[in-house]
Formats: structure tokens, sequence, C-alpha cells
């Protein structure tokens, strides 16, 4: 069962919609215990960093922290990504996970913001999550925040400079963009992540 | 590398699709659920619905449309057409569409963009903005900006519109040439350009498109982050990826393959 942490951010239904398509079992929960029970956690996101804030109010925190350290497969998507690093200057207040090092950043003054639409993975390190998808591949994109490249960065993609797109480490997983709004190439990494095994 | 976006309208009215972007081999009345995949596996990067349906009782069928196409399309969906409250949008969000297209009601009440950015986030606020060339210009504008379906002019100018829209919370900006719309005769380039130019929002070029050539010049001069494609069935092409083909081979960066 792939618990799909609920903390009220918007695109929650349309991962629910595509793990479903591809007949993975999935449930959507505000429980911290039924985090801790899951076999995989998925974080999404969509909206502002701040709505993470929540995580910490409600338990989830505490329970996706414990559930990533047992070595529960865990994705995060968009901002879900953002929040695996130590923070973003969008809500400075509210701090992230910090699993790996950083903090995400606005595009530059003067580029048009958000980032929406289809852009090109580079690939920068073999992945897990990325297996089948070819270097270049396109996906979906919309944020205005990103994350830094860092050691654990798997791909990065090219808009004001280069960012990253998709983060590994062990049992951790991140991807910038949306994969359940990225047609086949989206559908394959979802298909990956429900395969993992740990 | 970014790329520019196709996206498909389709015209729902009462749960059909009454006019859309046209298959030589696939008739356009149809099924929206079906013509949504079928454009996205085609190449479309989006696909809009525009609900043309007038009657207040039509919107129950929507809502189930737009459930029933949600469920198996994984390109972002957009809903447009008589959204007029915080409530008219939650229920599309609701039934899984990704973004919503209002128009008559910002204008009415701009506040109404922020509480769809506050509430679902400003890349799911889309405002659309009917245009249409003055004969005088007022403040320099050239543009006016038109309501209910372009029928009724309103005391508001395109550019400052725009301005107002991003600032509001306005995501991307859906931009229809009244003068080019229906004739085929190419985007209205200098107005995109100038809207492009004003906001630091994407903007989506709607109106005019009769050949694959107008797609290039919308890109290039207009400034245009995506085009919409109301009905490619005159161009003599077959697709959206033939479209997108051959606007790639003109050096606009497009995903294709796909």
């Amino acid at each position: 069962m792939i618990s799909i942490v609920n903390y009220q951010a918007s695109n929650i239904r349309s991962v629910k919609k595509a793990l479903d398509y591809l007949g993975l079992e999935a449930e959507v929960t505000m429980d911290p215990q039924a985090v801790r029970r899951a076999d995989k956690v998925l974080l999404p996101g969509v909206g502002h960093f701040a709505a993470t804030g929540r995580l910490e109010q409600t338990g989830l925190r505490d329970a996706i922290r414990e559930a990533v350290e047992r070595g529960t497969p865990f994705l995060g998507i968009c901002v879900g990504l953002q929040w695996i690093f130590e923070q973003s200057e969008e809500a400075p207040e509210t701090p992230g996970l910090g699993l790996f090092p950083g903090s995400c950043r606005r595009f530059p003054a003067g580029a048009k913001v958000p980032h929406v639409g289809w852009n090109s993975l580079e690939m920068v390190a073999p992945s897990r999550l990325l297996a089948g998808v070819e270097p270049g591949a396109f996906v979906y994109f919309t944020h205005s925040y990103r994350a830094p490249v860092c050691p654990q960065t798997v791909a990065t993609t090219e808009y004001e400079g280069a960012f990253t797109a998709a983060v590994e480490r062990d049992n951790v997983f991140g991807v910038q963009f949306h994969p359940e709004k990225s047609g086949e190439v989206g559908l394959t990494i979802l298909r990956n992540f429900g395969a993992l095994k740990c | 590398m970014l790329t520019r976006r196709i996206i498909a309208c389709l015209d729902v009215d009462g749960g059909r699709v009454v006019k859309g972007t046209r298959f030589v081999d696939l008739r356009d009345a149809g099924d929206p659920a079906e013509l949504a995949r079928a454009h996205a596996r085609a190449g479309a990067d989006e696909i809009v619905f525009l609900d043309i349906t007038a009657t207040h009782e039509a919107r129950g069928i929507l809502i189930e449309t737009v459930r029933r196409t949600a469920r198996e399309l994984f390109v972002p969906l957009t809903v447009g057409g008589g959204i007029r409250t915080l409530e008219d949008a939650s229920a599309v969000f609701e039934a899984g569409c990704d973004k919503v297209s209002i128009n008559s009601a910002a204008v009415k009440d701009p506040r109404l963009i922020t509480q769809i950015a506050e509430r679902f986030g400003s890349q799911a606020a889309i405002v659309a903005i009917d245009a249409k060339r003055m004969e005088t210009p007022i403040d320099e504008e050239q543009w006016r900006v038109y309501v209910a379906g372009g029928r009724i002019p309103t005391e508001r100018c395109v550019l400052a519109w725009a301005r107002e829209a991003e600032a509001r919370g306005a995501g991307e900006i859906l931009l229809t040439s009244m003068d080019r719309d229906g004739t085929g005769r190419g985007f209205d380039c200098e107005l995109t350009a100038a809207v492009a130019q004003a906001v630091s929002i994407p903007v989506i070029a709607s109106g005019g498109a009769g050949t694959v050539e107008h797609f290039l010049d919308v890109f290039r001069q207009g400034k245009a982050d995506a085009a919409l494609a109301a009905s490619i069935f005159h161009f003599g092409i077959h697709d959206i990826g033939e479209l997108k083909q051959r606007i790639a081979a003109g050096g606009v960066p497009m995903r294709w393959p796909c």
C-alpha cells in the first residue's frame, strides 16, 4: 500500500488517479500511523511551500521521517521534492526535512515565472526511479522555486540555469516535475516507484 | 530546453464535443474523454475544455464529463466557460481538472482570481482575455477587453488588465484576438507580443490560425509561450503531431517526439 500524504496540496487527486490507472494500491491519508505502516510514502505538492507546515502540526513530519529512516521508499513531487531539502526562500520560517543539502530559491528576476510547460531531463547519475526514461525526455513542470543541484541530483533541467529535476539516494526520491501530468514518461516513473523493493 | 506548447481546445456542449481540433479521420462531434485522450496521444501538450453550455442545469453534465476525462488523461486539463464563483471552480477541480480559465467573472469581480489562486495555487488560475483593437487608443493602449463571449465591450484596456490579473495571482494569460478569431489570417502577433512583454507570466495565444506558418509567427514574433489550436482541420495536416513536427522543423522548440 502506498500512502499518499494528504496535507491539502491540490494535486493529490491527480496523483491518486495515476496510481489507480497503473493498478498500484494507494490510499490518501492524513493519519501518521498509516504513514508509519505504509510500504511506500508519496508526498505530492503544488502550491506554496508554507503548506508543508501542516506536516509538522499534524505529526506527519515525524511519521515520514521515521518511515524514511526505516528504509520505506519515499517520493516527493514538486513542493514535495523541495521539502526534502533544508528550506525554501518561499517560506523561510517553515523548515524542510533537510535530508539533502541546500535551500530552494526563486527563479532569478527577469525570468518568466512560473516555469510552466514541458522541459527536458538531462541525466547526470544512474537512477532507479528514472529507469527506462530516455535522456532528453520531456516532462511537465509548473513551479516558481527550484532546488539546487546537489550530490544526490540524478537529473537536471535547464531554465535560467540548471536546477534539480530529480534527486535520489537509497530509498529517498524526489521530482520537481509532475509525473502524474507527464504522459507516458511520467507513468513510467510512477510505475518504477511502484515496483521498487527496498 | 523549455518547449512552446500546443494546446488542443475542445468546445463541449451538454457533455459532447461540438467543435474541436479536427483529425482527418476522426469525427469532431464526439465523446470529450475519448477525443481528449486521442489528442494527447497525437502530441497535444495540454487539453482545454471550453464549456459552451448556457444552461445552469447542464453544469452537472460538465462535471461528470470532466471527471470521466480526467480519469485517464495524463497531461494537464483546463476547464473554461461559465466559471463564475469559487464554488464553480472548486467543483471542476474536484472533478479532476488541473487549471480553470476565467474570463467575464474575473472582469466583474477581480477578487475571484486571488480566491482561486489562494485556494488552488496560481498555476491553476488562468485568466482568459478577449481583446479587440480600438479605433482610437486610450492612454496609448490599442486593445479593449470584451466579455460575454466577445459580445460586450468593457472599460478595461488589455495590457493594464493583463498586468492586474498577474498582480492578483493569475498564473497564465489565455489571450484571444477577436479581430483574428475565425479569420484564418494568422494570430495577432502584435497584440500577443505586447501582452507577453507587459507580464512575466506565460501567455497562450488564440485566434486566427490558418496555416502552420502562423504558429511559427506567433512563437517567434508574438513571443507566445503556448498556442491554442482550435481547429487544424483545414491546414492540410493530419494531426497535432504533424503540426508540432513542422513547427519544430521551423526552429521553435517543441515536445516532439513525445
